[in-house]
């Protein structure tokens, strides 16, 4: 049973101009999608730079007003209301972000940092709440004399690790990471990507894991959803996407992504050429004369593919 | 200098000054370039890989930074060239691609003119016929409407765009070098795969050699001929591409392998580097530098000054602890430890 749906969620921002600054236009930032969240499982959302994949995750969390659509967390409508501290979906969902460094109040000590969200959702003594910490940060595994130093006297992927003690302080049941790995070194990638599983197993965590590497998101997610222009284009497991890749965005994602061995190059590059050849020819199938995705279609149990219903009987 | 090399670096050390002693950020290294070539080096932030590449190209602070040993280009030493004679060879026989295009271009100089500068500067070509060479470049460059995207400014172009150009500049003078440093990480995979393709249909047309420096792999292997992979400002492991994918020697080479989340791995945990990256002022200079990172290997395995051994032809590999070495495969990472004892 899923804790959390959101229906047909969208965020328009305004285009203001003219003599008046009046609204002329709007950017479709995201433009209609639904998704669902079970308990224990990772859900990939991955797309190009300027996709909408992050404007989702800011909507989700309340950091962007939300047009259009509704989050509905354990039956209550929670759509624009994350300002209220009493509800338990600001407890119950936290983020991770994409620059540790900057996600880190700069003149805050650690301890303070990872107390925010203890203090603002959980009535904890101060002797609890110092308790707390330590075990929040023998979790992550940073030494108990971190408590007390600042931000710049970490590493990048020790900031990442604050980050994320500071995410699972309150128990959440979901965590929004975006691109939480994509500005560390391949070595230290690993270690976060460990880690963020082994809590995973540990309390049954939930992750939205936005990025654009699609090696990282084959890694960590169940789940995955392709993401173009503000819709999604294709979504399913991960072994529908990977290995039974319907949309020709998809497809032409997945050709672009570099191998790890030489061999072969030269094949995957006539291939990667194909597919492009593939997409110019066969736009019209997948996209209407606005350039807007389609609605998503049912292909499997598992499977959407967003394409018209022509493609489908083909399929 | 052999046959069709073209530059050819010799035992480079590149130090910053900090509080009046010099920290070598490049220790010792040696290269060589050869003609139609695309030699790759691959490190971690911190190993030194764009130091070496602005040592290279003579972009460093000359009050900060002291650069010792040979850049041997063109029957000169480029490292004891004064700035004026450097800047003569920069943008002319070696250029440089910049990781990130939205930086590396001029906001208020159209596109064309910024094409045209270097025109200017190394060539006597009159106006007409820089005008006509910014367009060819543009068209070569694979940008389909030259003319308009010439009196453009770069905020007007994409990212992918943007690169097109700044590699337009970089191959105006048809330079016999080109450095590419990190040229596709700040772009998205489909339009990175599109400039790799174009990398290397320049290169067949120039026959310029290419230093590519990167942190991916991927990359890597889609591309280049030669790899060298840096480490605590040396190199670790040197080697034609398809014996370094298929036959990696060096600890820091096999770990960063199996550090990768790859596409059609089944297993569940990534291997994970112990340690850290030892900071350039705490830099040990003498022993194996990546002795610390696995101390399940004994002492006696490492060299006391570990070199680079030919261990068969083209494939070196520095220290001898790689004939030891086993991955620590009992145990997971330290996290994983700690809930093992919980």
């Amino acid at each position: 049973m899923s804790f959390m749906q959101i229906n047909d969620l969208k965020v328009h921002y305004p285009v203001r101009g003219g003599f008046f600054n009046t609204v002329i236009d709007r950017v479709l930032a995201v433009d209609g999608i639904t998704m669902e969240f079970e308990r224990g499982k990772a859900y990939g959302l991955v797309g190009e730079s300027g996709c909408g994949k992050s404007t989702t995750g800011k909507a989700l969390i309340g950091l962007e007003k939300i047009t259009n659509g509704s989050i509905i967390y354990e039956g209550e409508n929670v759509t624009n209301k994350r300002r209220n501290r009493k509800s338990s979906f600001n407890r119950d969902v936290q983020m991770i972000f994409q620059d540790a460094h900057s996600s880190l109040n700069p003149r805050k000590r650690v301890k303070d940092i990872i107390a925010e969200p203890i203090r603002n959702f959980l009535n904890l003594t101060p002797k609890e709440e110092e308790r707390k910490i330590s075990e929040l940060l023998e979790i992550v595994g940073m030494p108990e004399d971190a408590k007390l130093k600042y931000p710049h006297e970490f590493s990048g992927g020790q900031k990442q690790r604050l980050g994320i003690a500071r995410a699972i302080a309150t128990n959440p049941k979901l965590i929004i990471a975006d691109e939480p790995v994509s500005a560390l070194d391949l070595s230290v990638q690993a270690q976060v990507l460990n880690f963020m599983k082994d809590i995973q197993n540990e309390f049954g965590l939930s992750y939205l894991f936005i990025s654009h590497d699609l090696g990282v998101v084959k890694h960590m997610c169940d789940h995955i959803s392709i993401m173009y222009k503000g819709r999604f284009v294709e979504t399913g497991t991960k072994h529908d996407i990977y290995t039974n890749p319907q949309h020709i965005y998809t497809k032409r994602l997945l050709s672009a992504i570099p191998e790890v061995s030489p061999a072969g190059r030269e094949n995957r590059k006539r291939e990667r050429i194909l597919v492009e050849q593939h997409y110019q020819a066969e736009h019209k199938n997948y996209f209407d004369e606005n350039e807007r995705v389609f609605d998503l279609l049912q292909v499997s149990n598992t499977h959407y593919v967003a394409a018209t219903s022509q493609v489908r009987g083909v399929l | 200098m052999k046959g069709n090399e073209l530059l050819k670096i010799n035992n480079l050390h590149t130090g910053f000054r900090i509080k009046d002693t010099f920290y070598d950020a490049v220790d010792g290294v040696s290269l060589s370039v050869k003609k139609n070539e695309i030699l790759a080096i691959v490190g971690e932030s911190g190993c030194g890989k764009s130091t070496l590449a602005t040592s290279i190209i003579g972009l460093y602070d000359h009050n900060k930074t002291r650069v010792q040993g040979e850049i041997v280009f063109d029957n000169k030493n480029l490292a004891a060239l004064s700035e004026e004679e450097m800047n003569d060879i920069r943008g002319f026989q070696i250029s440089m691609i910049f990781q990130d295009p939205l930086s590396a271009l001029n906001p208020l100089m159209r596109i064309g003119e910024q094409i045209e500068e270097g025109l200017i500067y190394h060539t006597k070509l009159d106006k007409s016929k820089r005008d006509s060479r910014v367009l060819e470049l543009l068209q070569q460059v694979g940008i389909r409407n030259p003319e308009r995207v010439a009196r453009q400014f770069p905020h007007q172009l994409s990212g992918g765009m943007r690169q097109r150009v700044i590699i337009a500049i970089a191959i105006a003078c048809k330079p016999q070098i080109i450095i590419a440093d990190e040229p596709t990480t700040a772009l998205d995979v489909t339009i990175q795969a599109q400039i790799l393709d174009l990398l290397i249909e320049l290169q067949a047309e120039t026959e310029a050699g290419i230093i590519l420096i990167t942190h991916d792999l991927g990359v890597v292997a889609e591309v280049a001929d030669r790899v060298a992979v840096m480490y605590a400002g040396q190199i670790i492991e040197e080697a034609a591409v398809e014996e370094l994918f298929a036959n990696p020697k060096h600890p820091y080479t096999r770990s960063l392998f199996n550090s990768i989340p790859q596409m059609n791995s089944q297993s569940d945990r990534l291997n994970v580097i112990e340690g850290i990256v030892p900071s350039l002022m705490n830099l040990p200079r003498s022993g194996c530098r990546f002795s610390s990172r696995i101390p399940w290997i004994p002492g006696e395995a490492h060299e006391e000054n570990p070199a680079l051994h030919e261990i068969s032809p083209g494939h070196f590999v520095r220290c001898t602890c790689w004939k030891e070495f086993h991955f620590k495969t009992d145990k997971g990472g330290g996290t994983h430890e700690l809930y093992a004892n919980k």
